[in-house]
């Protein structure tokens, strides 16, 4: 199967689950396994990945696990549509909350938001090994170099 | 012929590893408010007070620069430094100091040697290796390969995780050069019967390398008894500092091959006409060399020499033997390595999990394991899995910690269940 314009759209990610539900479920956790229980859980959202997208220019280097990552860009809207696909379900998980912070927004709004201060909040990265957080990183900087590529477009 | 043959000399009565313990400084803290468990000694063991003190007083007491021989500090440097190499040529029953080298690890040790046996090599020839093999132990080969037009050959492992002796047997020929064997896999644990290994390549005349870094911090190898060429491994696996490895190799060998870097302190004299190599094993150590994590490597050993080793190991296969057990415990886990002699490792994986999950949550719980690919990548494809969660024991480890990592991997087996 190919990824459609509709399977973008209809990620669930930034869209039916927002940013402000994530930060709202993190706040009743207590303690390490309610969180990674939630981080699970909000990773079984993420989409079907289409296999024939599995390939090398999709790929996120610099993660313990295998990360996937395509994108379409809504030329009638605006807006960046994103799907990420892990081996690694607590990867899945934190795709996830990646997604609900930047999936389906205009590139100049994704880049102006501050990932590393909502994970910061979420105190995520304390719980998150370096190596893990710079595969998160590696992750952010690859939707960033997207959003900043379809922003050039948009100008041309 | 034993292919791991221990000295063991006693000086605690029993094995008291409370007592061990108490010599390990970082064991006794506390990991995510739990108390630590560390059990990726494969990656790298902790060091006992012994190393950190020698290390410590040497830089407080008598550092300065190696065989330069001008003033006193000078002196105490060098014997201390090259007292180490008389500690190590006894833990390894080396004829003479001269065939120890000391280099930053065992893989610049396997890069070393690959590079000097080189010239030796034409195209055609081949270079056995195992499919079980550590990178260290199978790139620096390829690229000499790729520079000679030789061929690196693997020998087939069972799935089981042995050596397929058949295999070992079938692929030796007149075109063989080199073998390049590790002692104990990195990953599965196995003990490879090296001995019989090489005395079937010597009767080929087939130069033989043993890969020794996962081996000695459970076993004292004797060189002689083993009949290798070349035997390598790493300090800070062996309780000893980073930076430091040693290469084995016999006299001969060694005189024959080309140094591996030029510079200071491998030479005997330099003019632009000419330029002579130092003796061994100084012709291979050009440099300063890391003085300080020498004399903490010589520390290391003396402190483990200090042990009841036989009882070190008998403690270890408890480890090895009570985790085995309780695997059935965890629903879905399955140990990949189920060799008949085995070091205490143990790699798994639980259906469902990705290794780098079962880490992460581990880690939660104050339990240090080592997840992915182990730097054995052929192994990880020839058992179809992109990696594995392994965790290694140390005789510092005790029977509690392995409940721990059980009691920790169901608790991780519920979380996604």
């Amino acid at each position: 199967m190919t990824a459609t314009k509709d399977d973008f759209l209809n990620n669930p990610l930034g869209k039916n689950t927002t940013l402000e539900d994530v930060l709202d479920g993190f706040e009743l956790l207590d303690d390490w396994e309610e969180r990674y229980a939630y981080i699970i859980d909000l990773g079984k959202q993420l989409p079907a990945f289409p296999d024939e997208a599995r390939i090398e220019e999709n790929y996120v280097h610099g993660c313990q696990s295998q990360v996937w990552l395509i994108h379409h860009y809504d030329d009638a809207s605006g807006r960046l549509y994103l799907l990420i696909d892990s081996d690694a379900m607590i990867v899945r998980g934190l795709a996830a909350i990646i997604l609900v912070a930047l999936n389906g927004k205009p590139p100049r709004d994704l880049l102006a938001t501050d990932i590393d201060e909502l994970f910061e909040r979420l105190d995520l990265f304390r719980h998150i090994s370096p190596t893990r957080g710079n595969g998160l990183r590696a992750m952010v900087g690859k939707i960033r170099d997207i959003a900043a590529a379809e922003l050039a477009d948009a100008a041309d | 012929m034993t292919d791991l043959s221990v000295v063991s000399t006693t000086r605690r009565p029993t094995f008291d590893v409370e007592a061990i313990r108490r010599d390990f400084p970082i064991l006794s803290q506390q990991v995510n408010g739990k108390p630590l468990v560390y059990l990726d000694n494969g990656a790298s063991a902790q060091k006992p007070e012994a190393v950190l003190d020698a290390m410590d007083r040497y830089y407080r007491e008598m550092h300065a620069n190696v065989h330069r021989g001008a003033h006193t500090l000078g002196d105490r440097a060098t014997v201390a430094f090259e007292g180490s190499r008389e500690t190590v040529r006894n833990f390894l029953n080396a004829e003479s100091t001269r065939e120890i080298i000391w280099t930053r690890g065992t893989t610049e040790a396997i890069n070393l040697v690959a590079n000097g046996l080189a010239p030796r090599l034409k195209a055609g020839d081949e270079i056995l290796v195992s499919h079980m093999e550590h990178h260290a132990n199978i790139v620096p080969w390829q690229m000499i390969a790729e520079r000679t037009g030789a061929k690196v050959v693997p020998i087939q492992i069972t799935p089981d995780g042995e050596l397929d002796l058949e295999s070992f047997t079938s692929l030796l020929n007149e075109k063989t050069r080199i073998l390049a064997i590790t002692h104990v896999s990195n990953v599965l644990g196995t003990v490879n019967p090296v001995a019989a290994l090489i005395e079937q390549a010597k009767a080929l005349g087939i130069i033989t390398l043993v890969d020794g870094a996962q081996a000695v911090p459970h076993y004292q190898p004797d060189v002689r008894a083993l009949g290798c060429d070349f035997y390598a491994f790493s300090s800070h696996k062996l309780f000893g500092p980073t930076g430091i490895g040693v290469l084995y190799g016999k006299a001969q060998l060694l005189e024959e091959m080309p140094p591996y870097q030029g510079g200071g302190e491998m030479i005997e004299r330099v003019s632009f006409e000419r330029t002579t190599w130092n003796t061994l094993p100084y012709k291979f150590e050009a440099g300063t060399p890391a003085i300080a994590e020498a004399v903490g490597l010589g520390a290391a050993i003396d402190y483990l020499q200090g042990l009841d080793r036989q009882a070190m190991e008998t403690a270890e296969s408890a480890l090895l033997e009570r985790a085995n057990q309780l695997v059935e415990t965890v629903p879905g886990m399955e140990i990949i390595g189920t060799a008949k002699r085995k070091v205490p490792v143990m790699s798994f994986k639980i259906a469902g999990l990705h290794p780098s999950d079962i880490g992460t949550l581990l880690d939660q719980q104050g339990i240090a394991i080592r997840t992915g690919h182990h730097c054995a990548m052929p192994l990880m494809d020839f058992y179809g899995v992109p990696g594995t969660a392994r965790a290694s024991f140390a005789f510092y480890n005790t029977l509690d910690e392995v409940e721990a990592l059980f009691t920790a991997l169901q608790k991780v087996q519920r979380l996604f269940a």
